[in-house]
């Protein structure tokens, strides 16, 4: 038994790219195996850490919710793209490194990617809406501390660089909600 | 002098690669690998009638299936018992697929291989085993009532049994002025790091070797293990750690049964096999922690000051007990804390069940040992209508009487002698730090305005850096460059940037010089792992050691070159020059170039070091005897004991009257890991374990069913915190060094967990008016307690009744 496969073509990083894979493949997936993108981490598979997180034509998406052919003709941002085309680090990037907000950096680029996206929208967070931006990405390892400190260390070097706040809605989605057992 | 590098706050070197996606973990390596995926029971004990595969074997692109009888030699016996110490009784462990029985739900019990994932999880589906059901033990009740057991051929489920004592615990509180009794219940948990388990196996059959990559936290244990598994002599199997997603104690296990299938299958297959465990494999196949029931018995004078102390420890250590055993055997000695009781007996039972088996999570047994220390300590107080704080500060070890000998054997066999440590003011400045003295005033303000606030305090002393030893390789390159090997693996600890700015100190180089590798057999071989709080201990002082000889044999042969004495010579900013005379001098590279005498030149730099190249002095050998080639040095730290890291935590909570409904306020740590190598990476940590400590009292449980059936296997369910429910930490450093290494250093990746449950009951109880003796505890699980509090089922706290009694006469004292 042979399975169907299907044709995709997205833009990931601004390189257009194309993959062949079986309607069932997670866009995670795609992007790690088939287009050796590994920067993109898997903690879950149930869309509740937050580690795939992708932006999807700018907004977060998990990718380990979404197949693959979904994302044709799309625009996939992963956290090998974060950077400026010339290596410059993005002021996530920088602001991560200089508060300590990952320690063994598996979560990191879900948290990223969610940043990222979210000082696009609210370049001047105050520190309770920091923490709301991050409250759907789970981390074992920091308490969550400098990951805050982070954020508003990112806005303030995003500020400083004279970025333009960029026009658009690209609101993260929202945690998943979860029930005490 | 380029500035010191130890004790600063120094940006991580890891980071680079981490920020940018080029990290390398477990599954990021081996694309053209095979996956392999595992079939697990789904009972919780049950024997394998059959095992029938044919379905699965029309599944495109299967590779292979394997089940206990594919398995030969040393393969099909059991896995090792990893720790035998001698109190176990019957120590039963798996074996790598199940042989005739299962005995929790998520054993393994066959492998499928694939040509990728999805394939291998569609055959696996199609594989039908029998199960003959068994009854199933779940929990210690069902355990020690042995109306079944978990293992064939025994007639309970005790796996190991230990006393131990000091004076004679039970006459000292048959003859205390003050007794009380406490049973104090802590459930189980689980490390959950983010990344899951994972290996990757690659056969060279021309070298007849293999290449094995796990995502374990001890790669000389794994290399050792799977070697046996195998057959294979140890110089066969390399084992390279990649980066770890986070570890917590369950990556120390090992073999795991997957971590000796996959590099067998791809021995047998001649291909690449590569196995990464999914979130739910992860919560019902890899490891739990903390379920452990503890009676307190306490004999105490008018002060408060214990005159004995006598606690029995039941123990869950799940199915099998390769590692478990650990656990209590350490809350059976750190629970002491820094108390010096009068006379102690502990006894322990660790009790098989039909559940994950345990191996240490971050703490590893001491947050349990805390709460039962730390619950006694508030009992104590309030049975005597004394201060929480005053009654810890009689009873607390004082620095005079360091080093302290509490007279028992630690869980590395050797004394419990405490090194180095001042309680009394770790105590102080933990109460100045939250509050304590106002904190009655605070207390009733809220009070007045309808909250309920309290507060609570824990101590703890942790055993950190435990030997046998760790080793260090230290090499400068030709380019001058530094290369450090250790062999403990790093799980996002910052090993990399702490061993860089020792050694950059050590040696007088530039951190950005230094490169580190951890967790590589091909480059260190000997190593024990990264457990108990001993990378900065351990391979800290390895490092150390091994850059102290590098550094003097660099100043020999560069004192020889420059025909200086050595004593005169000094390294800085990678240059070895006279003191005083920065111009005369030359490069470490040189020195590399020098330290390795040639015959054949192969560019600029080694034609200075061939024979032809300087006059030499014929009455000696090239190499001087007892010296070597090469500008390189290799040392080991073997401390004699275990270092003794201490603090204190103390944190307000608020209780919602209506929901019940729990809130940190504010959480204080007071911390003392003797001195601090990077200030910014042991607050990560000491962060890290404040949130596991929070998440383990208010969040994380392991909800089983009677059957053996965890309920909450996966993220949706077990409330691993967000940053919604993470306080704002406040913490303060004290620094009294060690003195068993050369740094001074004592262990932090584990104390911010530690009094976490015991600090958060004893400020629930406080807001609360009533003992809390189980943890964690939910919302729900609080609105019972006051349910069964108002029925009068539950007695109140007598500080709570005093309280009351002078609001009602409007006078007061303090009474925190
Ligand atoms: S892996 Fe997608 S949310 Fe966890
Ligand atoms: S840094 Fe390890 S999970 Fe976040």
């Amino acid at each position: 038994m042979n399975e169907e496969t299907h044709e995709i073509r997205l833009r990931v990083n601004g390189v257009p790219r194309a993959a062949t894979v079986p309607a069932r493949r997670l866009l995670s997936d795609c992007l790690r195996h088939d287009l050796g993108l590994t920067g993109t981490h898997v903690g879950c598979e149930h869309g509740v850490c937050g580690a795939c997180t992708v932006l999807l034509d700018g907004r977060p998406v998990r990718s380990c919710l979404m197949f693959a052919v979904g994302a044709d003709g799309h625009e996939v941002t992963t956290v090998e793209g974060l950077a400026a085309a010339d290596g410059t680090p993005h002021p996530v990037q920088r602001a991560f490194r200089e508060c300590h907000g990952l320690q063994c950096g598996f979560c990191t680029p879900g948290f990223l990617t969610v940043v990222a996206a979210f000082l696009e929208e609210n370049p001047e967070p105050t520190e309770e809406q920091a923490r709301e931006a991050i409250g759907g990405n789970l981390c074992r390892c920091t308490g969550y501390v400098n990951i805050v400190r982070a954020v508003l260390r990112a806005a303030e070097l995003r500020r400083a660089a004279g970025r333009d706040p960029q026009a658009g809605d690209p609101a993260p989605r929202g945690p998943v909600r979860r029930q005490r057992p | 002098m380029s500035a010191r590098m130890f004790g600063a706050p120094v940006q991580r070197t890891e980071d680079e690669r981490l920020l940018t996606g080029r990290g390398a973990y477990l599954d990021d390596l081996g694309a053209d690998a095979y996956a392999a995926v595992f079939v697990r029971s789904p009972h919780a004990h049950a024997r394998v009638r059959d095992v029938d595969v044919t379905d699965a074997l029309d599944v495109d692109g299967l590779i292979a299936v394997y089940t206990h009888e594919d398995l030969t030699g040393p393969m099909a016996e059991p896995l090792p018992l990893l720790l035998p110490h001698p109190c176990i009784v019957d120590g039963r462990t798996p074996h790598a697929l199940a042989a005739g029985y299962v005995h929790h739900v998520g054993a393994p019990v066959a492998m499928v291989v694939a040509r990728d994932r999805y394939l291998a999880e569609d055959a696996a589906e199609r594989i039908a085993v029998d199960y003959e059901v068994l009854a199933p033990v779940v929990g210690i009740e069902a355990a020690v009532a042995a109306e079944h057991v978990v293992h064939a051929g025994m007639s309970d489920n005790v796996a190991a049994h230990l006393v131990q004592e000091v004076g004679d615990a039970r006459a000292a509180i048959a003859a205390a002025p003050h007794r009380l009794e406490l049973d104090l219940d802590i459930e189980r948990s689980a490390c959950t790091p983010m990344e899951g388990r994972g290996v990757y196996a690659r056969w060279d059959e021309a070298g007849g070797s293999l290449r094995l990559y796990s995502s374990t936290q001890t790669a000389s244990g794994v290399r050792a293990a799977v070697a046996a598994k195998l057959g294979l002599d140890v110089g066969r199997v390399e084992v390279v750690v990649p980066d770890v997603g986070g570890g917590f104690g369950v990556k120390i296990m090992h073999p795991w049964p997957e971590e000796v299938m996959v590099p067998w299958a791809a021995r047998r297959l001649g291909h690449g096999v590569k196995w990464t465990e999914d979130r739910r494999e992860h919560f019902i196949a890899a490891a739990h922690e903390r379920g452990q029931r503890h009676t307190v018995r306490a004999g105490f004078d008018d002060e408060g000051r214990l005159l004995g102390l006598d606690v029995e420890i039941l123990h869950d250590n799940g199915a099998y007990l390769p590692y478990g055993v650990i656990v209590p055997i350490v809350t059976s000695t750190q629970l002491l804390g820094p108390y010096k009781p009068g006379a102690y007996r502990v006894e322990f039972r660790s009790l098989y069940t039909t559940t994950v088996i345990v191996t240490p999570y971050r703490g590893a047994g001491r947050p349990q040992g805390v709460f039962a220390m730390e619950r006694t300590m508030d009992a104590i107080a309030d049975r005597l209508g004394r201060d929480r704080a005053e009654v810890r500060e009689v009873n607390l070890i004082r620095p005079d009487e360091m080093p302290y000998d509490q007279g028992l054997l630690f869980q590395d066999g050797r004394p419990l002698v405490y090194d180095s440590g001042d309680y009394p003011r770790t105590l102080r400045m933990v109460k100045e730090l939250i509050g304590w003295e106002g904190f009655a005033a605070e207390r009733e303000r809220a009070r007045a305005e309808g909250r309920r606030i309290g507060i609570g305090l824990a101590c703890y002393v942790e055993g950190t850096g435990p030997g046998p030893y760790e080793g260090g390789h230290v090499q400068v390159g030709t380019d001058g460059r530094v290369r450090v090997a250790t062999g403990l693996t790093s799980q996002g600890q910052g090993h990399h940037t702490i061993l860089a700015q020792i050694v950059a100190d050590e040696l007088g180089v530039a951190m950005s010089d230094v490169e580190v590798t951890t967790g590589d057999t091909r480059r260190m071989p000997y190593s024990v792992g990264t457990f108990a709080s001993r990378g900065a201990v351990m391979s800290g002082s390895a490092v150390a050691l091994a850059a102290r000889k590098v550094r003097e044999k660099a100043l020999r042969v560069a004192a020889d070159a420059l025909e200086a004495d050595p004593g005169d010579l000094e390294i800085a900013g990678g240059r070895v020059h006279v003191r005083g005379v920065p111009g005369a001098g030359m490069d470490l590279g040189t020195v590399a170039v020098l330290s390795n005498p040639l015959r054949y030149a192969f560019d600029e730099a080694s034609r200075a070091a061939t024979q032809f190249a300087r006059p030499a002095d014929h009455a000696a050998p090239p190499v001087p005897e007892g010296d070597a080639p090469g500008l390189e040095g290799t040392d080991f730290h073997s401390p004699l004991r275990s270092t003794f890291a201490n603090g204190a935590h103390a944190v307000v909570v608020e209780t919602d009257p209506e929901t019940a409904e729990i809130t940190i306020l504010r959480y204080c740590v007071v911390h003392d890991c003797g001195r601090l190598v990077n200030p910014l990476i042991v607050e990560g940590q000491i962060h890290g374990g404040v949130a596991q400590g929070v998440a383990g009292a208010l969040y994380e449980r392991m909800a089983y069913d009677a059957d053996g059936q965890l309920l909450n296997a996966s993220f949706m369910d077990f409330l691993v915190p967000y940053a919604s429910e993470i306080p704002p930490i406040r913490i303060a450093h004290l620094e009294t060094p060690s003195p068993l290494n050369p740094l001074g250093v004592k262990g932090a990746g584990e104390a911010g967990v530690i009094p976490g449950a015991a600090v958060i009951a004893s400020a629930i109880e406080d807001a609360e008016g009533f003992p809390v003796r189980s943890m964690p505890i939910s919302p729900s699980d609080l609105f019972g307690l006051r349910r069964r509090f108002a029925a009068g089922e539950i007695p109140p706290l007598r500080r709570a009744e005093r309280a009351r009694g002078r609001r009602a006469n409007e006078t007061g004292e303090p009474d925190v």
